[in-house]
């Protein structure tokens, strides 16, 4: 063994599924909210429960309200029970609570963060020398930039011999221009290196595995190109309504809830160059490049490219539901959309004059995520046409949710005296292939987080090039005040108007 | 729950693969949203007398089961072929598939072992990677089946099957010389300690401590002797020691040592103690300038104490679960489906060791 490099690397980690992390001291600001409780401190305890989280961890919860210590372990101790995808084991449990702690504070108070500067330093000394220390902005977005600068200012961006990093939940502003703003916030005090901006959607097994069928298997690259696919579907369809989210979906709406951030994400992982590693910035570089040739809309394209609609009440699984104008906490007269749909172009060599048709909605028939490829039909058929009319073109369906798993139709012969055929599918399900729980999306980039991977997490040019996307198709929505928005019927497939959307071809059957 | 099951008495391979082939037509005719698991096929030779307990552990794998299961049992004496092949799995809400996974039980007799492979062929699913499993160390059957299987389970620890350490880790050397990739249970039980040693040399501070080590002090469950033995040839091969033999001391406890890059003199100590699972209890690395860190098992995780020369010692837990032993078999099919590079060196270095 060569004692320089001894020095220099752990010769323990080869050949471990699970890498080690330094010892890391997380502070989550809004630990009292609804994603920390629902989803931030079970993923903690789920960490915790599987020897994941480091030799040494410890958390600090900051929030507005009053607390302590000990009500703050309470409230962890209840969502973990609640939210936790296993039961909790005690001696697990009641030991990670012995390294919680609460700090109270208005997050734009200089005093907040020289009381967290004394907690963080206490922890040093306990632990023998500097922690990294991870901040996790899980506030509504106003506060992103208040917390950035609050960090930077009270020195608390940097760490000698130690890793600081921030993650930032979406979304990453609200338009081009206020993700801009958040971003430089950010970049003023935070290297981009240390920034982590999630989208939970990049932490899905399935969504990575988009990837793994791209790039693993050559059967797919000769005909992922202009030259065989026709179109593309993305579809992320949900059978719920707006629920108890009204207050943040009328000021988001459909585009921004799901298309600006995983739809987009999914396209790009879809149309990307192969990165020459599984690197972050290297995958980033590939999406970047995308994502960029994809032309947004001029406003007076926006109308032909896209389309709206609100869910009217309808019947979905046999439940009568409500429209989205009758729910609770929504205005009387809301524009918001509850229904997306867009057509997009990419415009490089390999893409070039492909339409890639999106859409998202809530109400709808049922909840589906999935991408559908579909190639250019055979350029001669060489069989009698009569009984043939099950010939369709060959589709590549990638599913991400409910049943992970891609699906590849083919023509095959319909047993009989005629050369009669019709599409089957040849299936793969995840679930049928591994045998092995998918970990949550957000114990995944917890700890890529803990340990400076950023692969899966949002760049800030990626950010900008996702709102530049988006941005024409916001403006001349919101411009137009007098258009009724379409309707259509919960439990529906959406509205008529989204058709008009397709050349020549329709929608998948939801 | 979804369970179709056929049975025959003095049967033949090609009737049992039929009967599978005809039993999942029907499940899924039944109800489309069923599919089968295709993942491994998992064979498991054993005693008949040991049935039982067998069939315990295999339904203790939960989600780990593998897609096809087929357990051969052999009974001195049988000369014909009885077996039972059932198909079960859960119908899915949500419009989500259903998963059926498939087990067949033959029993055969002493005699069928030599050419098991033309029994056990016709009913694997061949495309799937094969696992084989034989707690009870039929080698005849193991050696009958080399050629057709992908991954091999071990369990080097088993006192029944090996005579001592050295055989146990001179058997699984042996297999690993062979084209089937070795997935040996002793080595999984030193996973969380090879984790969490790797964890605590990921601290910079602690990093130069690793050059300097010349003490290993492990404690373990007096049946796990040689996962004791695997986890110190891993720091071995990680760390490029030569590795002395080991000597036996009393109270059925090993001393011995090591040599370091450097020349160094690493001295080695094993001491059996009382432990309700099997695996490792603890583990002491002490270093020059003072330094010592343990890691023991605790409530909830490992316990850890750290002492550095003219420091108070320092002590906190790294949490974590045990799988215990009823997940050990779990987690070796699930290994099944990786590759681990650092057996080979860690088994290696080991074997210079073994008493």
């Amino acid at each position: 063994m060569d004692l320089e490099r001894l020095a220099l690397e752990n010769p323990l980690i080869d050949g471990l599924e699970r890498l080690p992390v330094r010892s890391t001291v997380l502070v989550i600001f809004g630990a009292m909210g609804d994603l920390a409780s629902r989803k931030l401190l079970p993923a903690i305890y789920n960490l915790a429960h599987e020897g994941s989280l480091p030799e040494r961890i410890e958390l600090i919860g900051i929030s507005r309200g009053e607390s302590s210590d000990e009500r703050f372990r309470q409230h962890m101790r209840e969502s973990v029970d609640r939210f936790s995808r296993r039961r909790p084991n005690v001696d697990v449990l009641d030991g990670l609570l012995e390294n919680v702690r609460y700090v109270s504070g208005s997050f734009d108070d200089p005093d907040l963060y020289s009381r967290l500067r004394e907690v963080l330093e206490a922890i040093d000394a306990d632990f023998g020398g500097p922690v990294n220390r991870v901040f996790y902005l899980s506030t509504a977005p106003e506060f992103f930039p208040v917390i950035t600068t609050a960090l930077g200012e009270a020195g608390l961006n940097v760490a000698e011999d130690a890793d600081v990093r921030v993650v930032i939940e979406k979304p990453i502003g609200y338009d081009l221009a206020s993700a801009r703003i958040q971003n430089e916030a950010a970049l003023r005090h935070f290297d981009e290196s240390q920034i982590f901006r999630i989208d939970h959607y990049l932490g899905k097994e399935t969504v990575q595995n988009v990837m793994a069928l791209r790039f693993a298997n050559a059967l797919f690259e000769p005909f992922w190109n202009r030259n065989f696919v026709d179109h593309v579907q993305i579809t992320a369809a949900e059978d719920i309504g707006v629920g108890t989210r009204a207050g943040y979906y009328e000021g988001s709406g459909a585009l921004r809830d799901l298309v600006q951030n995983h739809m987009l994400q999914l396209l790009a992982l879809l149309t990307m160059e192969p990165p020459t590693a599984f690197e972050a910035n290297r995958l980033r570089d590939e999406k970047v490049k995308v994502l960029e040739a994809i032309v947004p809309p001029r406003l007076d394209e926006v109308a032909s490219m896209a389309v709206r609609a609100q869910y009217a009440p309808g019947v979905v699984s046999g439940v009568e539901c409500a429209g989205y104008l009758e729910e609770p906490g929504v205005a009387e007269r809301s524009r918001t959309e509850t229904y997306a749909a867009l057509k997009l172009y990419v415009s490089n060599w390999r893409w070039a004059g492909v339409p890639f048709y999106l859409r998202t909605g809530k109400r709808l028939a049922r909840k589906l995520t999935e991408i559908a490829v579909t190639l250019r039909p055979v350029p001669h058929l060489a069989f009698n046409t009569t009984g043939n009319s099950g010939v369709q073109p060959n589709q590549v369906v990638l599913t991400v949710q409910p049943d992970e798993g891609v699906s590849v139709s083919l023509g095959a012969k319909i047993p009989g005296t005629k050369m009669a055929i019709r599409p089957v599918n040849m299936e793969f399900h995840y679930g049928t292939s591994f045998m092995s729980e998918s970990p949550e999306a957000y114990e995944r980039l917890i700890m890529d987080a803990m340990r400076g991977d950023a692969t899966l997490f949002t760049r800030n040019d990626e950010v900008e090039a996702l709102w530049a996307i988006i941005d024409p198709i916001l403006a001349a929505w919101r411009a137009d005040e007098s258009s009724p928005i379409p309707q259509y019927a919960a439990g529906s497939a959406g509205p008529n108007a989204a058709d008009e959307l397709l050349d020549g071809c329709a929608w998948r059957r939801l | 729950m979804s369970e179709a099951r056929w049975a025959e008495s003095g049967t033949s391979p090609e009737r049992i693969e039929a009967a599978l082939r005809e039993l999942l037509r029907e499940r899924h005719a039944a109800d489309q949203s069923l599919v089968p698991a295709r993942v491994l096929n998992l064979i498991v030779i054993a005693d008949r007398e040991w049935r039982g307990e067998v069939v315990n552990r295999l339904e203790r794998l939960g989600e780990y089961h593998p897609s096809r299961t087929i357990l051969c049992t052999v009974e001195p004496g049988r000369t014909s072929l009885d077996a039972t092949a059932t198909v079960h799995g859960d119908s899915s809400a949500d419009g989500r598939v259903g998963v059926l996974r498939e087990t067949v039980e033959i029993e055969a007799g002493q005699e069928h072992m030599s050419r098991i492979d033309t029994i056990i062929d016709p009913v694997i699913v061949h495309e799937l990677p094969t696992v084989l499993w034989s707690p009870h160390s039929r080698d005849e059957a193991v050696e009958a089946l080399l050629g057709m299987v992908d991954v091999i389970l071990i369990d080097t620890d088993d006192p029944v099957n090996f005579d001592g350490p050295g055989a146990a880790l001179r058997r699984a050397a042996e297999l690993l010389e062979s084209d089937v990739y070795v997935v040996d249970l002793s080595w999984l039980r030193t996973v969380p300690w090879r984790e969490r040693l790797a964890g605590c040399f990921e601290n910079p501070g602690r990093r130069p401590a690793l050059e300097t080590l010349k003490r290993i002090y492990v404690r373990y469950n007096p049946a796990s002797v040689v996962s004791a033995i695997l986890l110190v040839g891993w720091l071995a091969s990680r760390l490029g020691w030569d590795p002395g033999t080991l000597d036996q001391a009393p109270g059925g406890a090993f001393v011995g040592s090591a040599r370091r890059a450097d020349g160094a003199h690493v001295s080695l100590e094993f001491s059996p103690v009382p432990l309700a699972t099997r695996g490792i209890a603890g583990v002491t690395v002490t270093g020059d300038a003072g330094f010592s860190l343990s890691l023991d098992r605790g409530p909830g995780g490992l316990a850890a104490r750290e002492q550095r020369a003219g420091a108070r010692p320092k002590q906190w837990r790294m949490f974590g679960t045990s799988r215990g032993e009823g997940g050990i078999l779990g987690d070796g099919v699930r290994q099944a489906l990786l590759r681990d590079g650092t057996y080979g060196p860690a088994l290696r270095a080991a074997r210079s060791f073994a008493p």
